[in-house]
């Protein structure tokens, strides 16, 4: 194919103390955008950063791509510092949300623009266009105009446009945001077939967890300018270290509970007067005190009322039928507890006004301070 | 606790030498071409007569009732010309953005002549009709003893002149104030007049305010027109001059270019800094849902009268030049002749041939730097970039007169002995003609979404490389607007150039200027008529060249 073997050379990327600080907008204050944050991306590897809107991930991508300079810490590409290089100079590409192709250039001078700029011989960059329109089936919309394609085909212009010129690092900021929601899930499969075969180290933000769990080797919640904990998705979703981190990545249900101590690993815990044995409480859960059961609403099953089974008692208020899930929202210790029960194909379900005892699978209950 | 490291705008433009350049240029440039002079003269008028520092002029000056005489003068002719011009200005803009009015092209065409006219011209007719030999004081009217030198005449001119600027900044309002706003009230049972009254009308105010200060600046500084019809009405720009050329009082000269600039400068920050916060008009209210404009004949009919006037005025006035110029001796003998042609042919071949070569040179120049300079603003971070912003715009606000008097004072002597080169004239074009290319240039890469050139940044295109292959083909239409505006403003400039010109180096409207001040009236006519020609020629060879140029369809992906 012509494309090169990134895989050689070492292109760890790695944030060290990174700090940016904004002149607030109206010129008042200050925003502080990305607060002191610490990270490694190994070579190859693709790191998403997921969190919610305004939390500094953008600003961090920036920050690396050198569009943005740091107010403190440092960022180094394959060991060197990059502070001192230009955005042109850092052999990182990126694609951008908007995609930003050339408006005035065609889709083949848009994906040959890199190497253009580079000076590299004709035959060369005909070469490896070619090479690239015909992986990402461009081929035959080479003449076109940006505005005269469709906004996936635009999508894999700006893709092809940032791989061709086989950066030593590629950025993504929400790169699939502007596409319906098919096409997105197409793409982003396609992406990450792409990243591993190329073995290109790899940025990628999102604020749909979805799609950061589908792609990514190693997912990095921000919130606030802070990363809240770094991990593979299974990782996070498993054990997170915090209430934030469980709500945002999934649904969880927070249950305010006593612990009274430990049985080995186990922890013994007081909910609402049921005594529970929890195998598994996780690392982050406190040895004492006040604290928190979380659980997946996968991990809660509805039993008869009067079941051993049942830790807790509570009235159906609500149930949603979803096709691959029954969603049954019971109130209960102030909250409400949400239980989903999959393939409810042909199972008897419960009615709304039921009373119900609700039971939890032990081994997925984690247990978190606050 | 946090280390603060190199995070200045000033680390990030020295990792990139040729931004660098670029800045450290623009800002040579406008030290050099706008600031220098400017201090020169400041310097100039604070100077005694034996070198050392002194006030003493300026005290005579201000205490001295011949200069105050002027500056009142000139600042009362300023303020009512602005008053009639937006006035005028509000209604062409009202009638054609929110009526049915018919022949609304033949109304914007109209609107559209006095920006693009030879200098002179509204003047000369104003002489040929109610002057001594006018064909409607005298010849209609039999009255012989009516003066047309004076400020009434002056306020009837530059009102025509200066009513196009109001009515564009008006248009622009007016067509973005979001009609949603006005159907509402429309749906809430108002009339038509309460509606203007209660809800056009204060919306457009801020654009109302921003007009007037533009016409007054404009009125201030104008040199052509009270140059040749005030009489005994004197105006700072023009006394300024006469100061200078007449009496060798430089440092006389220097004083009015100072009483000048202060209020055209007050009048351009109160536009520019006061007003721009004060926009009612709504960014996403662009012209996109229709309008419904008023059809009622008790609205359409009187403003159709109004702007047909207006229409027959301008009308008059320039074809009262063009018969002028074809004509023996106005007032006296109506016979056909082509000798006025001729005589402007053998006198007025070199100027006009130096006014276009000089225009030609500053016209691509003017564009360039402009799209420069709207570019480094509006895309990079450096120390200064407000003060860059605000200094190159500023010579909007800097009447041509003072320039020209500031120009003699910085070039005259070394190290920057320019005054009688070609050189300098072309780069007062070039400095004087860049805001409108700035403007232009701001406004079209604010709609351009960045991360583009960012793009080509991280593809591994330089600063000037992303500048000269993505910036500047998206900005290829308002560069070429830039480029007719100031072609055409080069071509017409007088009050600058004035200061500025040579023997070897005479230009076209100073040509005319000198065949007013020998009254050879009808040459003047035809000498316009020429440039008329001109001017119509060459615009449209530019407007060629952009349809030409600017064809493959920029928009952008959404
Ligand atoms: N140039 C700037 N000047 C001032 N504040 C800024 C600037 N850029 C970003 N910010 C602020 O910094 C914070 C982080 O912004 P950032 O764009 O990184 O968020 P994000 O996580 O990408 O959000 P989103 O999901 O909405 O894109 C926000 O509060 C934002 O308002
Ligand atoms: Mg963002």
């Amino acid at each position: 194919m012509g494309l090169a073997d990134f895989s050689s050379r070492s292109t760890d990327v790695s944030l060290q103390r990174l700090t940016k600080i904004f002149k607030s907008m109206d010129g008042s204050g200050e925003v502080v955008a990305v607060n002191d944050i610490s990270l490694d991306i190994k070579t190859g590897e693709l790191v998403t950063i997921l969190g919610p809107s305004g939390c500094g991930k953008t600003t961090t991508l920036r920050m690396v791509a050198g569009f943005e300079f740091p107010t403190a810490g440092s960022i180094l590409i394959g060991g060197k510092d990059v502070a001192p290089v230009p955005p042109n100079k850092r052999g990182i590409s990126m694609v951008f949300q908007s995609y930003a192709l050339f408006p005035h250039l065609n889709i083949y001078e848009n994906i040959a623009y890199g190497l253009r700029v580079q000076k590299l011989p004709a035959s060369e960059i005909a070469g490896r266009t070619r090479a690239i329109l015909e992986l990402m089936q461009l081929t035959s919309m080479q003449r076109r105009y940006p505005s005269q394609v469709s906004g996936g085909q635009q999508q894999r212009i700006a893709l092809a446009r940032a791989i061709v010129i086989e950066p030593s690092v590629l950025l993504f900021d929400e790169p699939l945001s502007n596409l319906d929601a098919k096409l997105r899930e197409y793409m982003r499969d396609e992406l990450r077939k792409l990243q591993k075969r190329l073995g290109i180290t790899s940025l990628y933000v999102t604020h749909d967890q979805e799609e950061a769990m589908a792609i990514s080797d190693r997912i990095v919640i921000m919130q606030d300018g802070v990363i809240r904990q770094v991990g593979s998705p299974r990782a996070i979703y498993e054990h997170p270290e915090s209430i934030f981190v469980a709500t945002f990545m999934g649904k969880a249900n927070i249950l305010p509970a006593e612990i009274l101590g430990r049985d080995g690993e186990a922890a013994l815990v007081d909910l609402a007067g049921s005594r529970l044995k929890i195998p598994n409480p996780g690392h982050a859960a406190p040895k004492a005190g006040k604290g928190n059961l979380v659980v997946r609403p996968e991990a809660v099953k509805i039993v008869h009322v009067e079941s051993a089974d049942a830790s807790l008692k509570g009235k159906i208020e609500r149930m949603t039928y979803f096709g691959n899930i029954a969603r049954y929202e019971i109130p209960v210790l102030g909250t409400t507890i949400l239980a989903e029960r999959y393939n409810p194909q042909g199972a008897r379900l419960h009615e709304e006004g039921e009373t119900v005892g609700v039971s939890f699978e032990m081994d997925s209950v984690r247990i978190l301070k606050e | 606790m946090i280390k603060q490291n190199r995070a200045t705008p000033l680390t990030h433009i020295l990792r990139d030498p040729v931004l660098l350049f670029f800045v450290l240029l623009v800002f040579a440039g406008l030290s050099l071409f706008i600031l220098f002079p400017l201090y020169k003269i400041l310097a100039y008028s604070v100077t005694g007569e034996n070198g050392g520092f002194s006030m003493a002029a300026a005290i005579e000056a201000i205490t001295s009732p011949t200069y105050l005489r002027t500056f009142r003068n000139s600042l009362v002719l300023g303020l009512v010309t602005a008053c009639i011009a937006t006035t005028i200005g509000y209604i062409f803009a009202y009638a054609l953005t929110r009526t049915a009015l018919p022949f609304k092209g033949f109304f914007k065409a109209i609107a559209t002549i006095p920006v693009i006219s030879p200098p002179f011209v509204l003047s000369l007719s104003m002489i040929f009709l109610f002057g001594r030999n006018g064909l409607i004081t005298r010849k209609l009217l039999g009255i012989d003893n009516f003066n047309v030198y004076g400020m009434h005449s002056l306020v009837v001119v530059q009102s025509i002149s200066f009513f196009p600027i109001a009515y564009l900044t008006l248009t622009g309002i007016l067509e973005k104030l979001n009609p949603a706003v006005e159907d509402a009230a429309l749906n809430l049972g108002a009339s038509r007049a309460r509606i203007f009254r209660t809800v056009t009308l204060p919306l457009s105010l801020p654009g109302i305010v921003s007009a007037l200060l533009l016409v007054f600046i404009q009125s201030m500084e104008d040199f052509s027109n009270p140059a040749v019809i005030s009489g005994n009405f004197s105006t700072l720009a023009v006394e300024a001059y006469r100061t200078i050329t007449g009496m060798y009082d430089m440092r006389g000269g220097a004083m009015m270019a100072l009483l000048l600039l202060a209020p055209t400068l007050m009048a351009f920050i109160l536009q520019k800094y006061w007003l721009s916060g004060k926009s009612f008009v709504t960014v996403t209210g662009k012209p996109t849902s229709g309008r419904q404009l008023n059809t009622d004949p008790k609205v359409v009919w009187p403003l159709f009268g109004f702007c047909a006037a207006i229409a027959f005025i301008v009308i008059l006035f320039y074809g009262t030049v063009l018969v002028g110029a074809f004509v023996k001796i106005w007032g006296i003998n109506f016979s056909f002749t082509l000798a006025h042609f001729k005589y402007v042919m053998t006198l007025g071949w070199e100027p006009l041939k130096n006014s276009a070569t000089l225009a030609l040179f500053a016209t691509p120049l003017t564009g360039m730097l402009g799209m420069i300079i709207a570019f480094l603003v509006v895309r990079k971070e450096f120390p200064g970039r407000r003060l860059m912003e605000f200094v190159s715009m500023l010579t909007f606000a800097v009447p041509g007169t003072v320039v020209g008097i500031g120009y003699i004072l910085a070039f005259n002597e070394k190290p920057f002995l320019l005054t009688g080169t070609a050189f300098l004239i072309v780069m007062a074009f070039t400095f004087r003609n860049m805001p409108v290319g700035i403007e232009a240039g701001t406004s079209t890469l604010l709609q351009i979404d960045k991360s583009i050139e960012e793009a080509s940044s991280i593809l591994g295109a330089s600063s000037s490389t992303t500048f000269r292959r993505i910036t500047l083909p998206m900005l290829r239409q308002a560069f070429f607007s830039g480029l007719v505006y100031s072609f055409v403003r080069s071509m017409t400039a007088v009050s600058a150039v004035i200061f500025l010109i040579s023997p070897r180096w005479n230009l076209s409207t100073i040509s005319i200027f000198s065949l007013f001040e020998s009254s050879k009236y009808s040459a003047a006519a035809a000498f316009i008529v020429v440039m008329i020609v001109i001017i119509i020629i060459a615009i449209g060879i530019l407007d060629r060249l952009v349809k030409l140029l600017g064809a493959p369809a920029i928009r952008q992906q959404e």
